[in-house]
């Protein structure tokens, strides 16, 4: 029988919650790595018991984590994350140049090919590789070597390359998303790359509708429709059809736009997931209700999902990285929260459950669905 | 040389209590923290940056009562520590409210 693994990175630790296909009942294990800050935790498309973890700690620094049992044993591999060549600067939160150094991962994405590859976004802002394990990792220099890279400037997490989309149709197009430089593209596997912020408008920024320094939270993508990409921006939702060339927002009748994570329905390209937070100066639901809002029109059009959360005195962030999809045959959605909850339901988010209540603050959420 | 890692170190090294390391001819700071990193690979870039081996902020090396971090990374290490009288204690900075 078919089931989900649950992979969740918190502030203290990783965890894995597994289930069968009814998620139902659930295994708890964990906390692996106790008292570290687990920002991610991404399994292998093409070898699902290869996991990978970032680990990071502000007196110990990064360490890169393997698993090839499921997370059920892990090695450390490589932690070496030096960036190519003479770093140079960008612009820090004053203004001022300041060279570039390498903090953490935030994020890693694994090749659904090859097992052994895998990307991870740092921060500061950049792409690195490995295809050996996690073992060496080379930076794909390409994309902080844009020509904007002096301007992209920090937002309040740092300046973090969060957010990594690989195109399932062209090997040789991806998406990243940085805080705060905005979206880039690439068509040749990470030589080269395009800003693509058009139609993005910001009121932080001197110029609303400047083609960098736009503080995006996250994108999402269905598999069958590469070219159409959703994104939760600082402020506003926004959605693109083609490829990130032009956006435009879908933030219709949500109660509020700011929010953090977005994410897509397995098997409805149209039906859209975000949780409204209230605003940029209160990282809290909205309301002090914890509601999930489903699009099924690809936005504009928001219904609050609510069966099963808390409709009073809730006031717990979900962070951009903390919301993912299973593909079972009725999908199956699951978030985090910063209070340690991760919820989870198993019908596309018509009514909803706690599979844990009280882990430490939720960074990241990840599902595998597993054979 | 007796060396004593802090927790989250032990436990990334599997090891516990005192770790104990051969260092070939001067016992100094980098030479121990050579010897430590060649038979614990993965605590490369956890004390020192792996680059750089410049000491990670928030790490401090205490010995013999004294604070060493600002030491240089040559400077012969006390006796006691040398002699394995004493241990080399790598230590994560006090912080937080």
């Amino acid at each position: 029988m078919s089931g989900v693994r649950v992979l969740v990175g918190t502030r203290k630790g990783a965890f894995i919650l597994t289930s069968d296909g009814k998620r139902e009942k659930w295994d708890v294990s964990g906390p692996h790595f106790a008292g570290w800050e687990i920002y991610h935790v991404a399994g292998s498309p093409a070898a699902p018991d290869r996991l990978y973890a970032s680990q990071s700690s502000g007196w110990f620094g990064q360490v890169l984590q393997r698993s090839d049992d499921g997370g059920k044993s892990w090695e450390p591999v490589g932690n070496q994350f030096v960036y190519d060549g003479v770093p140079g600067t960008h612009q820090w939160y004053d203004g001022t140049q300041r060279p570039w150094e390498f903090a953490r991962v935030w994020h890693l994405e694994p090749s659904p090919n090859d097992p052994d590859s895998v990307l991870a976004g740092v921060q500061d802002a950049a792409l690195f590789s490995s295809n050996d394990g996690g073992r060496n990792w080379q930076e794909l220099s390409g994309l902080r070597n844009h020509d904007t890279g002096p301007s992209w400037q920090p937002g309040a997490g740092g300046l973090c390359l969060h957010t990594i989309l690989l195109d399932p149709v062209d090997p040789e197009r991806m998406f990243v998303a940085i805080s705060a430089a905005g979206v880039l593209r690439t068509d040749d596997g990470g030589k080269s790359w395009k800003r693509i912020n058009r139609g993005l408008k910001s009121g932080e920024l001197p110029d609303p509708d400047a083609d960098v320094g736009h503080c995006v939270h996250k994108l999402a993508m269905h598999p069958s429709r590469p070219q159409t990409l959703f994104m939760q921006k600082h402020w506003d939702v926004m959605r693109t059809d083609d490829a990130g060339d032009n956006w435009y927002e879908i933030s219709g009748d949500l109660p509020t736009d700011f929010g953090f994570t977005i994410d897509v329905h397995a098997h409805e390209p149209e039906t859209v997931y975000v949780i409204p937070i209230k605003s940029d100066s209160e990282h809290y639901v909205h309301e002090g209700k914890m509601r999930v809002y489903r699009s099924r029109t690809g936005g504009n059009e928001w219904e609050p999902l609510t069966k099963g959360l808390p409709q009073e005195n809730c006031y717990v962030d979900v962070l951009r990285d903390a919301m993912a999809v299973d593909s079972l045959d009725s999908c199956g959605i699951y978030f985090g929260t910063t209070g340690g909850q991760v919820y989870a339901s198993a019908d596309a988010g018509d009514t909803w459950a706690p599979i844990v209540r009280d882990l430490p603050p939720v960074l990241s959420v990840e599902v595998q669905t597993l054979p | 040389m007796r060396v004593v890692l802090p927790a989250h170190l032990r436990n990334l090294a599997r090891v516990h209590g005192e770790v104990k390391v051969d260092v070939d001819g001067a016992v100094t700071q980098r030479s121990v923290l050579d010897a430590l990193e060649g038979d614990f690979p993965m605590l490369v870039g956890t004390i020192r940056d792996g680059v750089t081996k410049k000491r990670r902020a928030f790490v401090r090396f205490f010995a013999c009562e004294e604070d060493l971090s600002h030491e240089s990374p040559d400077a012969a290490l006390p006796e006691r520590v040398a002699s394995g009288a004493e241990p080399f204690l790598v230590i994560g900075a006090m912080a937080g409210g």
